[in-house]
């Protein structure tokens, strides 16, 4: 009674769970990954090999990394709140790995199905994890925790104003919080929605920033002023959870942002039937890759790194197979469209990751009032006028009939109009404050 | 806003109030300096900083070696710039004695001041960036210093702590392929400080974060004792390579940058136009290397007949000085160095006063410390 009760229920629902696992499990081990190619891209950027020593390439980094903070000695300072300061770095974790479960990685994979606020739980839950921020900055007992957890209430208030308001306008062109719906919407459309709110991306680009505490807008952890802001007390495994937490989120903003603008699990142009034969090329990418492994394996200077490098080959033609195998077997067809989106969901996730650290290896740090001033004097007013713009744009096509192009172009070039205007008056505002404050004193000799 | 808050110990403790701890470990202070701040929210109501961390006594080690024993301790002074330290005592003990260095010596040794005035000034750009929050130039400026140390390392064997020069003149001639090594860097350094200013010069967010952020005005410099690129972006043109010069400098064409605002972009664009303005001094000098000896006529124990010197010279941080008392012994009575990080320090309280927490690392950084040399 029991065992058929429990298939029965492994039967409804072992694609939640096979993906609960994945995302606990896994989530963690791609996040430590996230970290290994973000320490390789800049080393790149900046002349120089990165993480060299641990595996061929480094590339075992992150489980030594791992490792090494599992077996450190657990320090909780003296005078601060224990239990809190135990609570945190958890809080921070469960809520980024909690708002994933609404994400849809492709149009099968996924935990939870069609929430009908699925956006909006997402946003909700991992806006949680500030909590964790704050909780942790208070409960170190330490000036420089105190100062980062002030710094990210401020930054989390103006930030996720400005990223809700961006999201908007993806919503009310899909005109629906369902997941699932909004994709289907961008296919009905024929086009991705940042071809049709390119402001509105571009706002929740920066505002994501923001909000993952991301170069140029780190200042809670900022290194150099606050040695680390809210995690300087934290250390071994709980600075570990604090770290993947962070990376954690930053695959969320960006599914967020995949899901939103940039066409979900669709692939490029999906409605159009002569380039039919783009559904071949994650097969072909990966094998690409696989290929590209063997190529290099010959230069390889030692034997063991040879046999890596061929690991890695067999593994990518492995995938690659998986990739094949549905067209060759009629019935495993079915499986195409959900490997398929997986692929394009993951490679705009990466590409939208990549510009996070492009632009953290480029720009210098944003100071604590500039910030605020970008956030309330400009993204927010510009992100209220955006939405109407948008308003505007569908209004106009759909009772007034006019063409979709000429209203979108029309009214993004009003809200691009209004933003330069904000930004004028922002610089005459900055350049009128430093006249003031400038200290312009007498000198010390009499 | 009270920008002419009372010194930090003067005041009781108000609630709204919060004194924070900087160093003497911290990523950005540059070594071992301590800084307290007191804060309201974020805003810096004064400092009081905390230095002798690194001391080590060099001016008392000075009156127990013979001259030439103290030479390679001046090297641990300002140990980013230990050939300009080097540079300064050996004239200084020169002019003591009354001897000239012979002119092919002065031009190896302006040639390897020089570069290490772009090398010190590199060491400052990056870790400056890196305080305000741009990873990639510090990778950028220490690949272009590590071409200077490799010329250091061909000519003299040692990278940081040289101990290039010797009282007198030199010990080593330049190496075969001298020349060459200079002027293959100084044809690649033209590109790669375009790509500093690539990075940086026009970007808003460096703008934003370094004007009108620490101001020192020409009267304030003055009346601080500020010297160097510090004083020279006040807009005060006072280089002593064009007003005392030394070593060979009287021989070459070059210009004085100099800044209006006295903040800390105008700082960092005459740090930038020094750099150029070094690299064509280098090309000046490596065309005529003048032949002859490279050693003047000092004998192998150096006894000054009593008496005193100050001798200064245009480090990398500002204006050097040395002032040395023989008693007529091998071993000078007193040595009493003037370091510019100490005394450009002194600014620092009146430069962050009013700014914020982010500015007191700008500022530290714009004013180009070592605290190996503050402490001495």
């Amino acid at each position: 009674m029991t065992m058929t009760a429990l298939l029965q229920f492994l039967q409804t629902w072992w694609v939640e769970l096979v993906c609960a696992v994945v995302i606990v499990a896994v989530v963690p081990l791609i996040a430590g990954y996230v970290v290994l190619v973000e320490r390789k891209l800049m080393a790149d950027m900046q002349a120089r090999l990165g993480p060299m020593r641990v595996g061929p390439h480094g590339l075992l980094q992150p489980i030594a990394d791992a490792v090494k903070l599992l077996i450190k000695e657990d320090i909780i300072p003296r005078d601060s709140d224990a239990f809190i300061f135990w609570l945190a770095p958890v809080i921070s974790m469960v809520a980024a790995l909690t708002s994933m479960g609404a994400i849809y990685f492709g149009p099968s994979f996924r935990v939870a199905d069609d929430i009908n606020v699925g956006i909006l739980f997402i946003i909700g839950v991992s806006s949680l994890g500030f909590l964790g921020i704050i909780l942790g900055g208070w409960a170190s007992n330490s000036h420089y925790s105190m100062i980062g957890a002030i710094r990210s209430t401020a930054q989390l208030v103006s930030y996720e104003t400005a990223g809700g308001l961006a999201i908007i306008s993806a919503l009310l062109l899909s005109g629906s919080l369902q997941v699932r719906a909004i994709v289907d919407a961008q296919a009905s459309h024929h086009m991705w929605f940042i071809f049709m709110a390119p402001i509105g991306f571009f706002m929740y680009l920066v505002a994501s920033i923001a909000e993952t505490n991301r170069a140029p807008f780190d200042l809670p952890e900022a290194e150099s002023e606050l040695v680390a802001g809210y995690m300087t007390e934290y250390s071994g495994f709980r600075w570990a959870l604090y770290f993947l937490g962070e990376y954690a989120n930053m695959i969320v903003v960006a599914s967020v942002a995949t899901t939103l603008f940039l066409g979900g699990w669709l692939r490029p142009f999906p409605n159009v039937q002569w380039l039919n034969w783009i559904d071949f090329l994650p097969a072909l990418l990966i094998a690409a890759v696989g290929g590209y492994c063997i190529y290099r394996a010959g230069k390889q200077p030692v034997k063991v790194q040879v046999w890596f490098m061929w690991a890695v080959a067999l593994g990518c033609f492995a995938v690659a197979l998986i990739y094949v195998l549905p067209w060759i077997f009629a019935p495993l067809r079915f499986a195409i469209p959900g490997l398929n989106g997986a692929f394009w969901f993951l490679l705009k996730v990466a590409a939208y990751i990549y510009v996070f650290m492009w632009l953290r290896f480029t720009l210098p740090r944003y100071r604590f009032d500039q910030l605020m001033h970008l956030g309330w004097y400009i993204l927010i007013p510009l992100a209220i006028v955006n939405v109407f713009s948008v308003g505007v744009a569908m209004l106009l096509e759909s009772e007034f009939g006019w063409n979709r192009w000429l209203a979108m172009i029309i009214t993004t070039a009003f809200t691009l109009a209004i933003s330069v205007y904000l930004v004028h008056l922002h610089d005459k505002r900055a350049a009128a404050a430093s006249s003031a404050t400038a200290v312009t004193s007498d000198s010390y000799a009499g | 806003m009270d920008h002419n808050a009372t010194h930090p110990n003067d005041t009781l403790l108000g609630a709204d109030e919060l004194v924070l701890n900087m160093g003497p470990q911290h990523p950005s202070t540059h070594g071992v300096l301590r800084v307290k701040l007191k804060l309201d929210g974020e805003r810096v109501r004064g400092t009081e900083c905390v230095i002798g961390y690194l001391h080590r006594g060099v001016e008392k080690i000075a009156e127990n070696r013979t001259y030439q024993q103290f030479a390679p301790y001046v090297d641990r002074m300002d140990y980013v710039a230990a050939v300009s330290n080097g540079l300064g005592y050996c004239e200084a003990v020169e002019k003591l004695l009354n001897v000239e260095a012979p002119p092919r010596a002065k031009v190896i040794r302006t040639i390897l001041t020089e570069l290490q005035r772009i090398a010190s000034h590199l060491v400052w750009l990056g870790t400056h960036a890196l305080d305000i929050g741009a990873l990639t130039p510090l990778f950028y400026c220490f690949r272009e210093r590590e071409e200077i140390l490799k010329i250091f390392e061909k000519y003299c064997g040692a990278r940081l702590t040289t101990h290039a020069f010797r009282i007198g003149g030199l010990q080593y001639e330049a190496y075969d392929g001298f020349e060459k090594d200079v002027e293959r860097f100084c044809k690649d350094f033209e590109r790669h400080i375009q790509e500093y200013v690539d990075l940086l010069s026009g970007n808003s967010i460096w703008i934003g974060r370094t004007r009108n952020i620490g101001v020192l005005s020409a009267a304030d410099c003055i009346a601080l004792g500020a010297t160097g690129p510090i004083l020279r972006a006040s807009g005060v043109k006072w280089d002593l390579r064009k007003a005392q010069p030394y070593a060979a400098y009287d021989r070459y064409q070059f210009e004085i940058p100099t800044g209006t605002n006295g903040d800390t972009y105008d700082r960092y664009m005459v740090r930038m136009e020094e750099m150029r303005q070094s690299r064509l001094i280098c090309l000046q000098a490596i065309e005529n290397i003048p032949e002859g000896p490279i050693f003047g006529k000092v004998g192998k124990v150096i006894k000054p007949a009593p008496g005193e010197i100050y001798h200064s010279i245009e480090a990398p941080k500002g204006i050097l000085g040395y002032y040395i008392v023989s008693d007529g012994t091998p071993q000078p009575y007193r040595v009493r160095i003037r370091p510019p990080s100490f005394i450009n320090l002194q600014a620092l309280d009146k430069m962050i006063r009013g700014h914020l927490v982010a500015d007191v690392v700008a500022v530290i950084g714009t004013l180009d410390i070592v605290l190996g040399e503050v402490d001495r």
